[in-house]
């Protein structure tokens, strides 16, 4: 056993090994060889004894809008929390591409990775401007001693802007981000999602708290997303499900309950009873 | 009946005449050397008879005076013939008997064997007892005859032991082989020391060869064995014993602190003062009663239980509604503020109370000690104070799953929104509850008052423990809190015994460091999608 | 390279606070060692030994907050254990000074008094070289450091933040100044190190020695502020505010909290280490004491009186607090803990952002 090894067992700390300062930087390249972006396998989740995941299967195309729906406490939040490292999965893999295993992550390396997250609730940094916000969130090397000596290039400054107009804050460029109206909040994740620029987006119900306008605004956005990234979108919305238009996954009871487009998961009688039945 | 009584009467009488003591045997108590003396007390404390308890006992308090050539014992203006007891005229030229302090020593020793023979059941066991630390092989013949005349189990059992202590030097190798298998029972040090020369094990002593005969010598050092064994249990015994103690004591500190931290989320860096205020309680109530009730002075702390739940209570109360309340979901903000309550407080009690500790007496029923097995003698104060910390967790227990106080204490830890609007008084229980958790703290600080210094400075030595103990528990578990009090009081106890007490509460601390690395949530962890 | 590398540190000050730094290095380098030499002790505008003594402590205090600061105002991460990174650096170059005293101690010895007292025989392994200035300027800083990676690892490691933190490293400042405290360990016990008599040759006592000392605590001040007013507005500043404010979605961006939190946290350690080995020469003194949690916690309030994450608050906080605890504690010590104790409770529940958010505020209402 190595030294490197004996560390690992008995304080745990995993040393990369291509780092001779400990730093996990771990740089994967994502590999879409089978043209497979998310892979979901056998996921278990349980909080005393309560299962919020229950053997989840999920796959998820490259390039793919999927919707995911399911009633309270469906698992849908869990599935994110596994997804993005934040929960641990009981048994079972989590693959992002064919080579990265999600669960050996931290939460920074898997955002490192390629796979951005928008809360439920909107969280962004209040005490800081709109601008910092998105400076904050924009792909770079994000490692601590380069933030301290890093300065913004003029690209940088334009894609920022960019960003701005698309999310239509370019007005609010220098307000704090907690005095924005709570669908300025939505719109300023999505605009720090779009500056990581990952290659997965997660939507925990992202038009919570728009108007009709602003939701399909986003549909829209998302649509025009897909393809370059692929995307997982948790909505109770059926209208933006509908605008969005891509597959839709029924969660129910932390495992997958139908599977298909928007009409035929609505006609299916499992489906029903869950919603209406009871 | 009456005629075994007369029978008894006669034999009674019989013994006494015969024994009278050898009139030259007394006059060689007023010898001039020593050597003599000693001898004589001896001999004399062999024949276990009341006359030479007697002669003895005017010795040692400096009564007994050679006149002429006889010895007489004066007791006032009586004098009375030392050998026969028979009252003479007060002789003209007597001359007290010097007793040195080397024949003082035999003197009392003599005394307590013949103690062996006194007719009052506790006298016997406690000269018996002293004989058990004291005895030499001149003995032997008395102890037996003794131990004849014995009816008395506890007694019997101590004298046998005594026996075969004194018949350790005996010339006879199977004497001296059955008093070691007798002694090989006891759990005592000092018994262990006399067997040790015998076995020859004394740690490389030159020319301790042990027993000449083998088999004494084997039996011995199965002996020494057996009671290092039992020695060791005992120490073990207590060391555990003396962490329950602590581990009770930190329970106290930290139950009140379960309640306001782990259920409120306060951080109440004022609790040691808490404590404090409970501590003072006890000196206030003994104060009263010293100088109101001096009688009863013995029930002041029972007295005490209500004032330092109820005084600590009080300043919980004024320490919430004017400070805590503002600060609810700022818990670094809480923790700053109490600190400086804290500050006040112990100012507040150098300022009533002086700087300098005050005295806090046991009261008689809390002192002194009980000894359930051999070398273990277990305080019992603090058998009070684990019964106490036992009744205090249950009262706890009771209040918080038991009454509504506890229910709507509950509702508001999980859901304060919700509470709120099913009609749950949320300010009012806030209030209560930290008045409940002061309140036990009063009564933590009562029980320390009972085992360690009570000054205004105390509480700041608690702090610190108690929220590992509530740390290491977990946030909200009484369960927890338990365990984790015991547990840490116990492990510190269990490390002092080889390290001593500084090192020890530093391994503990680092122990505890190290285990919230791996046990964040502590030992009885919350899990689910509420915890962050 | 070298002026314009400083030149950028400076622009992180505006024109103002360029300004009032300018004025304070002139104040502390000439006009105080002006009037401390020039002017007889007579003359009102005499500044007295004491009054430098006590302002070169008070300036070290200074040090202190402004890392308590970076790390608090700025990290959102409350210690209840900076006294233990202040001794640590103290006691290292305190043992310096107990070295340069020579064999002039009481029992004229190589070895410190101490140590003789304890019958000891040679320097315990962990001294060797201390009689250095350059090694023990080296542990001034590489102790607390280390020290600080070490703890700060571990506990930000497994995620132990809020009040967590706070009591598990008011946990380890008990431990420290119990091991302390004991003789065995080398730390000189319960008196610590004390009865300096030379630092680099010179007497300490003197008035040069003295103001030396001030204007080199002066300087450090000053940079340790124009340091971390840069390093706040550097885009290092902007994460560890957003740590602060939102951890989790720091991580979901992904940055990894553990290095921004550790960097901060080790330099914090480090800057108290150079205040404690400033301290120490001024003061004469450093024993276990300095590690009390009461002392730990005072440093949380000078940063609160003053107004967190400010950098110029804790500072003005610092001497605020400690010129009234010296006033106090010789006009009215019985009071001194009420008023310390009711300051703690009257900011945080009346003056949240202390004495800077109240000047802003009454700026804003002239305004």
């Amino acid at each position: 056993m190595s030294a490197r090894d004996v560390l690992r067992k008995i304080i745990g700390i995993e040393l990369d090994e291509n780092s001779p300062f400990g730093y996990p930087a771990r740089q994967h390249a994502l590999d879409i060889s089978h043209n497979v972006i998310l892979y979901l396998d056998e996921i278990t989740v349980s909080f005393d004894g309560f299962k919020a995941l229950n053997k989840l299967n999920l796959m998820i195309d490259a390039g793919e809008l999927r919707c995911i729906i399911g009633p309270n406490g469906a698992g849908k939040t869990t599935m994110m929390d596994v997804i993005t490292g934040k929960t641990r999965s009981d048994s079972g893999t989590a693959f992002f591409g064919q080579s990265i295993d999600l669960s050996r992550l931290t939460e920074a390396e898997i955002a490192q990775a390629g796979i951005g997250r928008k809360f439920q609730k909107p969280t962004l940094f209040e005490h800081h401007s709109v601008f910092e916000n998105l400076e904050l969130a924009m792909t770079t090397d994000k490692r601590a001693r380069v933030t301290l000596t890093a300065c913004l290039r003029d690209e940088d400054r334009d894609r920022i802007a960019d960003t701005l107009r698309l999310i239509r804050l370019d007005g609010e460029t220098d307000r704090p981000a907690g005095l924005l109206s709570h669908g300025q909040k939505q719109w300023l994740e999505i605009g720090m999602l779009l500056m990581q620029d990952p290659r997965l987006l997660l939507l925990d119900e992202p038009v919570a708290g728009m108007t009709d306008d602003e939701t399909m605004r986003t549909a829209e956005l998302f649509v025009s997303l897909a393809g370059k990234h692929s995307l997982v979108v948790v909505e109770h919305d059926m209208a933006f499900v509908k605008a969005l238009g891509g597959k839709v996954t029924v969660l129910h009871e932390g495992s997958v309950l139908a599977e298909g487009d928007l009409d035929a998961v609505q006609n299916d009688q499992r489906v029903i009873e869950v919603y209406l039945g009871r | 009946m009456f005629k075994t009584l007369l029978a008894l009467l006669i034999f009674a009488c019989a013994t006494v005449a015969q024994a009278t003591p050898d009139a030259a045997l007394v006059r060689q108590l007023a010898d001039e050397d020593s050597d003599v003396k000693i001898a004589a007390i001896q001999t004399l404390a062999r024949t276990s008879d009341p006359d030479a308890l007697r002669i003895l006992k005017a010795m040692s308090e400096d009564g007994l005076a050679l006149a002429g050539e006889q010895v007489v014992i004066v007791d006032g203006d009586k004098v009375f013939d030392a050998a026969t007891g028979a009252p003479v005229p007060a002789p003209e030229n007597a001359e007290a008997v010097t007793v040195n302090n080397r024949i003082r020593r035999e003197l009392a020793s003599a005394l307590a064997a013949l103690k062996l023979f006194d007719s009052d059941p506790a006298a016997r066991l406690e000269s018996a007892q002293r004989l058990q630390s004291k005895v030499d092989a001149g003995m032997a013949p008395l102890i037996a005859r003794a131990l004849e005349k014995e009816s008395d189990a506890e007694i019997k059992a101590l004298l046998t032991l005594a026996h075969a202590q004194a018949n350790l030097a005996n010339n006879d190798p199977a004497a001296r082989l059955a008093a070691v298998r007798a002694l090989s029972g006891s759990s005592s040090p000092a018994v262990k020391n006399l067997l040790l020369p015998l076995s020859g094990q004394t740690g490389g002593k030159a020319g301790q060869t042990g027993d000449p005969d083998s088999r004494v010598r084997y039996a011995a050092i199965s002996a020494v064995k057996a009671i290092d064994a039992r020695l060791s249990r005992a120490e073990t015994i207590g060391r555990i014993f003396s962490g329950l103690s602590l581990g009770s004591i930190l329970l106290l500190g930290a139950l009140g602190l379960a309640i306001t931290y782990g259920v409120m989320g306060i951080i109440n860096m004022a609790h040691g003062e808490l404590l404090m205020i409970g501590a003072y309680s006890a000196y206030a109530a003994q104060s009263l009663f010293r100088n109101y009730f001096p009688n009863a002075i013995d029930w002041y702390l029972p007295a005490a239980v209500p004032l330092a739940f109820f005084s600590a209570a009080l300043i919980g109360v004024l320490m919430e509604r004017t400070v805590i309340r503002w600060l609810y979901g700022r818990a670094l903000e809480t923790l700053l503020a109490t600190w400086g309550l804290s500050l006040m407080l112990i100012q507040a009690a150098r300022v009533l109370f002086g700087a300098q500790n005050v005295e806090v007496a046991n009261p008689g029923w809390m002192s002194g000690s009980i000894e359930p097995i051999a070398n273990l003698p277990l305080p019992l104060n603090r058998i009070v104070i684990i019964g106490f910390a036992l009744c205090v967790l249950l009262l706890m227990w009771v209040l918080m799953n038991r009454t509504r106080l506890g229910m709507f204490v509950r509702a508001v830890t999980q859901n304060r929104a919700m509470a709120a609007c099913v009609g749950v008084p949320t300010a009012r229980v806030d209030t209560l509850a930290f008045a409940l958790g002061a309140g036990i703290a009063g009564l933590g600080g009562l029980a320390l008052s009972q085992i360690s210094n009570v000054g205004p400075d105390m509480g700041q030595g608690y702090i610190v423990d108690a929220f590992m103990v509530v740390v290491l528990g977990g946030v909200g578990q009484l369960a927890g809190a338990v365990w984790a009090a015991l547990g840490l009081g116990v492990v510190t106890k269990l490390i002092e015994g080889w390290s001593g007490a500084v090192i020890a509460k530093i391994v503990v601390l680092v122990f505890v460091i190290i285990f919230i690395q791996k046990r964040p949530q502590g030992l009885f962890a919350l899990k689910g999608r509420s915890v962050d | 390279m070298r002026k314009a590398f400083v030149f950028r540190f400076l622009e992180a000050l505006d024109a103002r606070q360029q300004l009032a730094l300018a004025a304070f290095l002139a104040v502390t380098l000439l006009l105080v060692p002006i009037l401390h030499l020039a002017l007889p002790p007579g003359n009102v505008f005499h500044v007295s030994t004491y009054a430098i003594t006590l302002l070169g402590k008070i300036m070290c205090y200074a040090i202190v907050a402004v890392a308590m600061d970076l790390i608090w105002g700025y990290g959102g991460i409350l210690s209840l254990g900076h006294g233990i990174f202040f001794a640590l650096g103290g006691y290292a170059f305190g043992m310096y000074l107990m070295r340069q005293i020579g064999r002039d101690g009481s029992y004229h010895s190589d070895l410190p008094d101490f140590m003789v007292f304890l019958d000891w025989k040679e320097l315990p392994w962990y001294w060797t070289g201390s009689d250095n200035f350059l090694w023990a300027a080296l542990l001034v800083i590489a102790v607390p450091a280390l020290v600080a990676f070490i703890f700060g690892y571990f506990a930000f490691r497994s995620r132990i933040k809020g009040v967590y933190f706070s009591i598990i490293t008011q946990a380890l400042t008990y431990a420290a100044m119990l091991l302390f405290f004991r003789n065995e360990t080398g730390f000189g016990g319960n008196n610590g190190f004390t009865d300096f008599k030379r630092v680099l040759g010179y007497t300490i006592t003197s008035p040069e020695t003295r103001l030396v000392l001030f204007g080199i605590t002066a300087s450090v001040l000053a940079a340790t502020f124009v340091f971390a007013r840069w390093l706040v507005a550097s885009k290092f500043g902007r994460v560890l505010t957003a740590i602060r404010d939102a951890e989790s979605r720091v991580m979901f961006i992904g940055y990894d909290p553990l290095w921004f939190k550790l960097f901060i946290w080790t330099l914090s350690a480090m800057l108290c280490g150079i205040a404690g080995a400033l301290y120490v020469p001024q003061v004469g003194i450093i024993n276990p004491s300095e590690m009390s949690v009461a002392n730990s916690i005072e440093i949380a309030v000078w940063v609160a009186v003053g107004g967190r994450g400010t950098l110029i608050g804790p500072i003005v906080g610092a001497f605020a607090v400690n010129l009234a605890k010296s006033w106090f504690t010789v006009s009215f010590p019985e009071y001194w803990l009420f008023f310390l104790g009711l300051l703690f409770i009257v900011v945080t529940l009346l003056l949240p952002q202390g004495l800077v958010g109240l000047w802003r505020m009454l700026r804003q209402a002239k305004a």
